[in-house]
């Protein structure tokens, strides 16, 4: 559900420029044009698949390590209506992984090369979740916010070129609709409650709403891929439109709960009908995306845990698999 | 990181009785079996199915993209194939 | 404190704490699958903790719901089963701990279908359809893990021989089993330990383990003498309710 940080740089080849290469080119940008969809194993600039590749498993890491804030609440829901539903949730987040994983997996990188590079620290994933949920407001705040955020970044998606990305999208955004409002319900649920319940659901605003607002990506004139993403129509709206977009539907949704956005500069404009923001700290979102934000360390080190740690469980099943193989052929 | 990975599997989900299995994605398992229960955690949380085939990835062969015009443009000038291609007054009935 | 209530929380507790159990699992397992394989478990379990939970607190009669239950209650007035609270240790050892538990509410949510009582029949009858996929996940990976390396055959074979300890008292017939099968409430204890063992001995033999012997300690979780490990798991589960006396959520 998270895609901020895919704009991040990679390193893709340039196009060569053969006569050939030219006109396949040609052809290829000609089919996205008239909004045909790319499939895995139709001719593509290979621009075009290292783009895919880091967009579409970033977005799958992001997922996979977006597990984590929120399972440390799992065992402390403070009902077990509340349990069941955030267990589903984080579960979902697993599932989208997957699918993410899966469309990835169609442009000839395997599974275990992605989560290699995940673990290595070489791959990035949304840096909203190195930031910490100490109390249960960060939950409501993040079903709110960032899947709020998420929501918007991938609609667009859905009508993304390539086939298996576009696919998986679909699914996650249907699947992910009660994310959102049941972040909404459990800040309802606490701006309405006790005064402590209140100041717990304020002081999560205060932490998540500017890192919500980071998840868009960078601002469009810092922004390396967004041309080419949006040739390639694997991109549709521009990281400051889909902020704005964001701004303009959650200002009235806190006004509603009776909190307030911690930002002196917001106020509406009546001329652009849109609400104007005050600046945001680019240099705390690079710092984070540089790996020195508050939990960093902390969701890295928790993958490369359960990756090792489940080593042996996975060798495990292969061995036993090679040697039913074994059994049956021997039957045979 | 050395080790094997699990084998991919693709996933045919049926919705429905009555409606054909169609391909929802893929799973990694060790066999069938696993890839069986893990298209069902993955792929069914929200009631989408009925019934589930897998099919190790390695097990399919598909045509060819670049074969593409060889294989199906033929099909293209067959308009005869198609019942609009005839043309019957509006009288007559029960075709 | 009637057979009855005792018999439902019995039921509910052991669901629950489990359930809460494999939830400490998720984002952590050995593969993704798994996650939310074991997800799926915990989630089963969490519900049929719910609907036993609020008809506990309905047959109580104190206007006690669920979550006051579950949230309010200290270690001593739980009574799930003491195997039920063994902490997760390794993949390994939590799917011998749900092989076993697995078997178990396979022939007890089995018998509970025929129940005098209706309500319990009905939620037996729902569980039962949950806990025949549980018994084929866990049973399934003990079998792969058993018949696997050489390190998983000892890794499980060690969880076994450690947890087989706490599997006497799934059988432990106390005068509540009693009240409660001679009402025809519950299902006979020696019948199901007979078909449980059937069980266990099928997937052992097919995951080339050996079945421990039987150890004398029994072990009363269910009449409220619990492992140490559940004050921690309760200290947890129960933390925002203790700390916001009276919020709602």
């Amino acid at each position: 559900m998270y895609t901020q940080g895919l704009d991040s740089p990679g390193r893709e080849a340039l196009h060569a420029s053969s006569p050939d290469t030219a006109a396949l080119e040609a052809r290829f940008q000609a089919r996205v044009d008239a909004d045909e969809k790319i499939e895995p194993k139709d001719w593509m600039p290979e621009g075009y698949r290292q783009t895919l590749i880091r967009q579409i498993s970033q977005h799958a890491h992001s997922e996979v390590v977006g597990m984590l804030p929120e399972g440390n609440w799992i065992t402390r829901a403070p009902t077990l209506r509340r349990k069941a539903v955030l267990i589903a949730k984080v579960q979902d987040e697993g599932g989208h992984g997957m699918y993410l994983y899966s469309a990835a997996e169609t442009l000839g990188i395997s599974r275990d090369q992605m989560m290699a590079q995940l673990l290595s620290g070489a791959a990035k994933y949304s840096s909203i979740f190195n930031y910490p949920t100490p109390t249960w407001a960060d939950v409501g705040a993040i079903g709110w916010l960032v899947d709020g955020a998420a929501i918007m970044n991938q609609i667009p998606i859905c009508r993304c070129s390539y086939g298996p990305y576009a696919r998986a999208m679909v699914r996650i955004c249907r699947e992910e609709s009660f994310h959102q409002r049941q972040g909404f319900e459990i800040m309802m649920t606490l701006a309405r409650g006790t005064p402590e319940q209140r100041r717990m659901a304020q002081d999560a605003l205060n932490r998540w709403w500017w890192p919500a607002l980071m998840m868009f990506g960078p601002s469009d004139a810092e922004s390396r891929h967004t041309a080419q993403s949006m040739r390639w129509k694997i991109k549709r709206f521009t990281n400051d439109e889909l902020r704005q977009q964001f701004v303009d539907i959650t200002v009235p949704q806190a006004r509603f709960l009776g909190l307030e956005i911690p930002d002196p500069h917001l106020r509406w404009d009546e001329a652009s009908q849109h609400y104007v923001f005050g600046p945001i700290d680019w240099a705390e979102f690079q710092q984070v995306l540089k790996g020195n934000g508050p939990c960093n360390r902390e969701r890295l080190e928790a993958r490369r845990r359960a990756y090792e740690q489940g080593r042996w469980v996975r060798e495990a099943a292969l061995a036993h698999a090679e040697k039913q193989r074994q059994r049956a052929a021997q039957a045979a | 990181m050395n080790e094997k990975e699990w084998p991919l599997f693709e996933v045919f989900v049926r919705s429905r009785s009555g409606l054909e299995h169609k391909h929802v994605g893929s799973v990694h398992a060790a066999d069938a079996r696993m890839a069986i229960e893990h298209a069902r955690d993955v792929y069914t949380r929200r009631q989408e199915g009925v019934s589930i085939w897998v099919v190790r990835s390695s097990d399919i062969t598909a045509s060819d993209p670049a074969e593409a015009d060889a294989f199906f443009e033929p099909a293209r000038d067959k308009v005869y194939r198609h019942p609009t291609f005839y043309s019957i007054p509006d009288e007559v009935k029960n075709l | 404190m009637s057979a009855r209530l005792e018999y439902v929380l019995r039921l509910a507790d052991t669901s629950l704490v489990l359930g809460q159990r494999l939830g400490e699992w998720i984002g952590h397992a050995p593969a993704l699958e798994e996650d939310l394989g074991l997800a799926n478990l915990s989630l089963d379990l969490i519900g049929q903790a719910r609907l036993l939970l609020t008809y506990a607190g309905e047959i109580e009669g104190r206007g006690r719901n669920e979550d006051d239950l579950a949230m309010s209650r200290d270690q001593s007035d739980y009574r799930n089963l003491a195997l039920a609270e063994q902490p997760n240790g390794d993949f390994g050892h939590t799917i011998v701990r749900q092989v076993l538990i697995d078997a178990f509410q396979l022939e007890l949510y089995e018998g509970l279908q025929r129940s005098t009582d209706a309500r319990l029949a009905e939620i037996a009858h729902k569980a039962l359809k949950e806990t025949r996929y549980h018994f084929r996940y866990s049973a399934g990976w003990l079998i792969r893990l058993g018949d696997g390396t050489e390190e998983s055959h000892r890794r499980v074979q060690g969880s076994l021989d450690s947890l087989w300890r706490f599997t006497r008292e799934l059988f432990a017939e106390d005068d509540v089993d009693r009240e409660m099968a001679s009402a025809g409430v519950a299902p006979q204890l020696a019948d199901l330990e007979l078909r449980w063992s059937a069980h266990i001995d099928e997937v052992l033999k097919e995951a080339t383990l050996q079945r421990p012997a039987d150890v004398p300690y029994v072990w009363h979780g269910k009449r409220g003498q619990h492992t140490e490990h559940l004050g921690y798991l309760l200290a947890e589960m129960q933390f925002l309710h203790r700390a916001y006396p009276g919020a709602s959520w």
